[in-house]
């Protein structure tokens, strides 16, 4: 009964952890320019991941392993969002423009 | 249950290496190469529950760490085009530029 219902419970967060992973890899491809690719790659992804990383969890149970998975998920939910804001950051120093933006409304400070 | 999870990583996989490769800019690739090595992780940490060998695990870990610092590596080497520069140099050589 509990083996079915943590079954369960682990198969939905794969599901939903693919399915995530699947839409951010679509957007990826098919969005029209960087600035908006980024919300793809970035966000969509870092849940995807620590979804699919906490049904690994319930899978292992109390052991070495769902150490080491919470171990991964907690460096990827600070890394993802650290690599993609840093991404973004060198795309806007280096003065690539967002498409759909008209130069009069971009704030041409040095450090965006 | 596993199977289904990373036949949908492989295919999300697919989809980002054909952003890689067509990216027009530089940063598309480097995103696609960042989220591609997020997924390799993932796909060993299936693997390893796939074939019943949880050690994988430590390899995806490891993985983890290395993605994160060659993304910031290969941003860093465009911006200066040097990586061994100090933060003072890169003061120095931001206030003559």
């Amino acid at each position: 009964m509990i083996e079915l219902l943590v079954n369960l419970i682990s198969g939905c967060l794969l599901a939903t952890g693919s399915i995530f992973v699947l839409i951010g890899a679509f957007g990826l491809v098919r969005l029209p320019d960087f600035y908006t690719r980024l919300h793809a790659a970035g966000i969509t992804d870092t849940l995807g991941a620590e979804l699919i990383l906490i049904g690994l969890m319930f899978q292992a149970g109390f052991s070495l392993v769902t150490v080491k998975l919470i171990l991964i998920s907690l460096f990827i939910f600070f890394t993802s969002p650290t690599a993609t804001h840093a991404v973004a950051n060198a795309a806007r120093v280096m003065g690539l423009k967002p498409m759909l933006v008209p130069d009069k409304d971009l704030d041409n400070t040095e450090e965006a | 249950m596993f199977i289904g999870a990373t036949a949908a990583l492989l295919i999300a996989m697919a989809l980002v290496l054909y952003r890689a490769f067509a990216g027009p800019t530089l940063f598309d690739r480097v995103l696609s190469a960042n989220s591609f090595g997020t997924k390799i992780v993932l796909l060993i940490g299936l693997l390893g529950f796939l074939t019943d060998r949880p050690e994988f695990l430590d390899i995806a870990l490891l993985y983890a760490l290395v993605n994160f610092i060659g993304t910031i590596a290969i941003l860093k080497f465009f911006r200066y085009r040097n990586m061994g520069l100090s933060s003072e140099e890169i003061a120095s050589r931001e206030d003559e530029g």
